[in-house]
């Protein structure tokens, strides 16, 4: 059974607004959560914690009503509560914001924020009210869009604070935030706080959930910790060391990061004592109008370059142009000093180049086939599809990259659908190292993932980097890109700022170049161009 | 685009509006619809002699008035993300039964509420086949096609005539507007359902959660919206406009026949597509549905108009038309996203 550390209870604190008691989901092949305990008090913060296919997407979605429960026990505010569907528990008193934005671009803001319980006029809706309550709500938020317009006429971030606004706007019990802040930046982070805090203040139980352990640290009062779909324990914030925190979620010694660091960094040292290596791929003010101003960029073999920059400076679309998504308007590009040009995805790959989109669900992983079928697609449409793989082959290289990248799941017949964020990462990347490419282009393949998938996917680059393998690394995670990067290239807004080599650089001075994108001369020995 | 980013005068701002009216996913290919009806409309006025009149419009409203309910109906179901193919089976189905039940001596109001209630029942079972067993849309509705027409067949081989009172008075009488104006009492029922259809639309959850299913379905969900109920009332709602429809045209022609109406169901979604509802769902609005439906009956006037082109001219110009806009759509939507 769970050790539950000494709760609060002593006292003062009241009854819980959500009581989950032995809570057990299966799917298919997977027991998703197994007999998990869970509650939340009013005016609190409470994180949930874990690993991807830890089970805490699953929780969520039992306490919203999305999945039934296979046994155990929901109680809402003391009653006991079955919901059939989100409505109901909406209506409860139950508001939500998922990780992946689900809000409808093809209506306007005010309908996003308000749609559901929206103001009525002689039986019909009374837009009037509604942009204006919205734009109340918004301003809330210190958002000020038109709620007239098109929802999807705005950027990711926007987007994320509509569904915000929506989630705040009912007369909330309790509200669920399932990473909130991927796609913010640090202002609009600390905006939400400010709103948790308002929300807090006014008794409502905020269940959040967040890869940031800063974030975390910064605004939860309690954390329920989960692993493999069964809890580990609550805990209170203030009486939990990070690490321990950190061992909880993994469930072994953390010495995998820090282990990762100190030998990233010697390699570091023999890497800028050793020349620079040969260039794979030269780009020479490429460009896409709209999309990104001409920026030139070199890749070395076996060099792992880190992309930074805001959301919005041009990461992906310098990767898509590179990537063969999209064509470029001007300059050219070279592989191995040979010019080439790239119109489609199909060409990059027959340059041993190979683009790992962002966007994991859309781009990226096929829902509905298998394990072993994502894993091999892009080799058998690469050897063309007149030449099948024989199934033992493809057998044979789906077991190795289960093994090899560490995939959780039942089986590799298994449904892609069915694995966590995490799993489905990583058979992305199983799926282009299986094409063995030349440039690997990996554009935030840790987002919203948890720690120990993290520290193997970057485990993973820089041993691939040792072996040769070029990689082109975006994320937003600074940290990260300092990790793993060889060269660090800074955009903003659209352009190249800077292009530094990564000996000694720091989060702060990664920052001001983000920033003010003035780079100290010294540290711009190595600015291509 | 254009080149203004920012622009200094009251003018330049309202270009700039305009532009963007114009681009929206929206809004633009109505409004492109409506300026395209404005063209045609004075083209012909300036080629035809009594052609620029308002007798024009309202003899298109006359002749097409059971193609702007049809449209009304598929609309609905097109903003959600799906397709009617059973419609104009539908309506030769609610024609003959009209004309059989009359035969038989039936009450025309008890033949009209009966018609009215079995279409919108097969448009529930269409909707419940698709929501519950998740048919495509396209396939389940192919299924009522058949079945509607085969109905139609069992129920009578050959044409049958109206001789009912009730319905005589329908296609006689004349509603007179103002001097030599006038319209059937077909035209004031088609406007009406267009009126509830608009209001419906912008005006109810159960509209906006039409258009919150075409948007993402999924979405609409999570956000508690009622999709699955209102997915299944679309086909519900084009299964009721489509018996409406029928007993219009069975005003109109004062017959029922089992091959009335084939291929209705393409003009309806052509009415649709070209009055600006993507055919992928979300956007769109029933007015420019019924836009739509009068730019087709102006093609086929300006032809008759024209008298040495062949009718069948009007099939390549809608054919053409149709490519145009389902062109422009992706222009538009593709610049947006």
């Amino acid at each position: 059974m769970p050790d539950l550390t000494p709760a609060p209870d002593a006292g003062a604190s009241p009854a819980p607004v959500v009581d989950m008691t032995g809570i057990s989901i299966s799917f298919p092949g997977v027991k998703a959560l197994d007999g998990v305990d869970f509650r939340m008090f009013p005016g609190e913060v409470h994180s949930l914690m874990g690993e991807n296919g830890a089970g805490k997407s699953t929780l969520i979605k039992a306490l919203t009503g999305v999945y039934s429960v296979d046994s155990g026990v929901i109680r809402l505010a003391g009653k006991q509560v079955t919901f059939s569907g989100p409505a109901q528990a909406q209506a409860a008193g139950i508001s939500t914001v998922y990780q992946e934005v689900n809000l409808l671009g093809n209506l306007t803001v005010a309908e996003n924020v308000m749609l559901g319980r929206e103001p009525r006029r002689l039986g019909g809706i009374d837009w009037r009210a509604m942009r204006r309550r919205s734009a109340e709500i918004l301003q809330g938020l210190h958002l000020d869009i038109d709620p007239g317009s098109l929802l999807n006429s705005h950027s990711l971030a926007i987007q994320q604070l509509v569904a915000i606004a929506r989630a705040i706007d009912v007369q909330a019990k309790v509200l669920i935030l399932d990473e909130p802040t991927s796609s913010l930046d640090g202002e609009e982070v600390a905006e939400l706080f400010r709103v948790i805090r308002s929300l807090k203040d006014r008794g409502v139980a905020i269940l959040f959930v967040s890869h940031f352990l800063d974030q975390v640290y910064e605004i939860s009062d309690r954390l329920t910790v989960l692993r493999n779909g069964q809890l580990v324990g609550e805990y209170l914030t203030h009486e939990l060391l990070r690490i321990d925190l950190v061992q909880a979620m993994i469930g072994k010694e953390l010495s995998a990061l820090e282990d990762l660091g100190s030998r990233i960094h010697s390699a570091e040292k023999e890497a800028t004592s050793a020349a620079r290596p040969a260039t794979f791929l030269a780009a020479k003010a490429i460009s896409r109008k709209g999309a990104i101003a001409p920026v030139d960029l070199t890749i070395g073999a076996g060099e792992v370059v880190g992309l930074a920059g805001l959301l919005g400076s041009g990461r992906t679309e310098l990767a898509r142009l590179i990537g063969g998504v999209d064509h470029t308007d001007s300059g050219q590009l070279k592989v191995n000093g040979v010019p080439i040009r790239l119109r489609t995805p199909r060409q990059a790959i027959k340059h041993q180049i190979a683009y790992s989109s962002e966007n994991r669900r859309a781009e990226g992983i096929v829902d509905e086939l298998s394990v072993r079928d994502n894993i091999v697609l892009a080799l058998q449409a690469d050897r063309g599809w007149f030449r099948p793989i024989p199934r033992k082959r493809q057998d044979e290289l789906a077991a190795s990259y289960i093994e090899a990248l560490n995939i959780k799941t039942p089986n590799a017949d298994a449904l892609v659908r069915n694995l966590s964020g995490g799993n489905q990462q990583k058979v992305l990347l199983a799926r282009w190292l299986a094409i063995a490419p030349r440039l690997l282009i990996l554009d935030e393949p840790t987002r919203g993932i948890d720690v120990g998938a993290k520290a193997e996917i970057q485990k993973l680059v820089y041993s691939l980097a040792e072996n040769g393998m070029s990689v082109l690394f975006i994320s937003a995670e600074l940290e990260e890109v300092l990790r793993l990067a060889n060269r660090i290239v800074v955009l903003r807004d659209r352009r190249k700022v800077a292009d530094l080599p990564n000996d000694g650089l720091s989060v702060d001075d990664l920052l001001a170049v983000i920033a003010e994108g003035s780079v100290d001369p010294e540290l711009e020995s190595g600015v291509a161009s | 685009m254009t080149t203004m980013s920012v622009p200094a005068s009251r003018l330049g701002r309202a270009w700039a509006r305009t532009v963007d009216v114009f681009t929206s996913p929206k809004s633009g290919p109505v409004l492109v619809t409506a300026v395209l009806f404005l063209l045609m409309f004075t083209a012909g006025g300036v080629r035809y002699r009594g052609f620029f009149s308002a007798a024009t419009i309202l003899n298109l409203l006359v002749s097409y008035s059971y193609l702007i309910v049809l449209a009304v109906g598929m609309s609905f179901v097109i903003i959600s993300g799906g397709i009617d193919l059973s419609v104009g089976a539908v309506l030769a189905l609610s024609t003959i039964i009209a004309a059989k039940l009359l035969q038989l001596g039936w009450n025309p109001i008890l033949v009209m509420v009966l018609i009215l209630v079995a279409t919108s029942t097969l448009g529930l079972l269409v909707g419940l086949m698709i929501h519950v067993f998740e048919v495509q849309p396209f396939i389940a509705t192919l299924a009522a096609m058949f079945l509607a027409r085969g109905l139609c067949y069992i129920i009578a081989k050959e044409s049958i005539s109206i001789t009912d009172p009730v319905f005589a008075w329908m296609a006689k009488t004349r509603i007179v507007l103002g001097y030599r104006m006038s319209v059937t009492p077909s035209v004031i029922i088609a406007l009406v359902v267009l009126a509830i259809a608009v209001w419906v639309l912008q005006y109810t959850r159960f509209g906006r959660t039409t258009y919150a299913i075409g948007g993402g379905e999924q979405s609409g969900m999570l956000m508690g919206l009622p999709t699955s109920r209102t997915k299944v009332l679309v086909y519900v709602v084009s299964g009721f406009c489509s018996g409406l429809a029928g007993i219009l045209y069975s005003f109109y022609t004062l017959s029922g026949y089992a091959l009335t109406g084939v291929g209705t169901e393409l003009d309806a979604i052509a009415a649709v597509v070209i009055g600006g509802t993507l055919l992928t769902g979300g956007y769109g609005f029933v007015l420019g549905s019924a836009l739509g439906v009068l730019v087709l009956g102006l093609i086929q006037t300006i032809i008759t108009f024209e008298g040495t082109l062949s009718s069948w001219w009007t099939k390549i110009f809608i054919g053409a038309l149709l490519l145009v806009f389902i062109i422009l759509q992706k222009v538009l939507t593709s610049r947006r996203t």
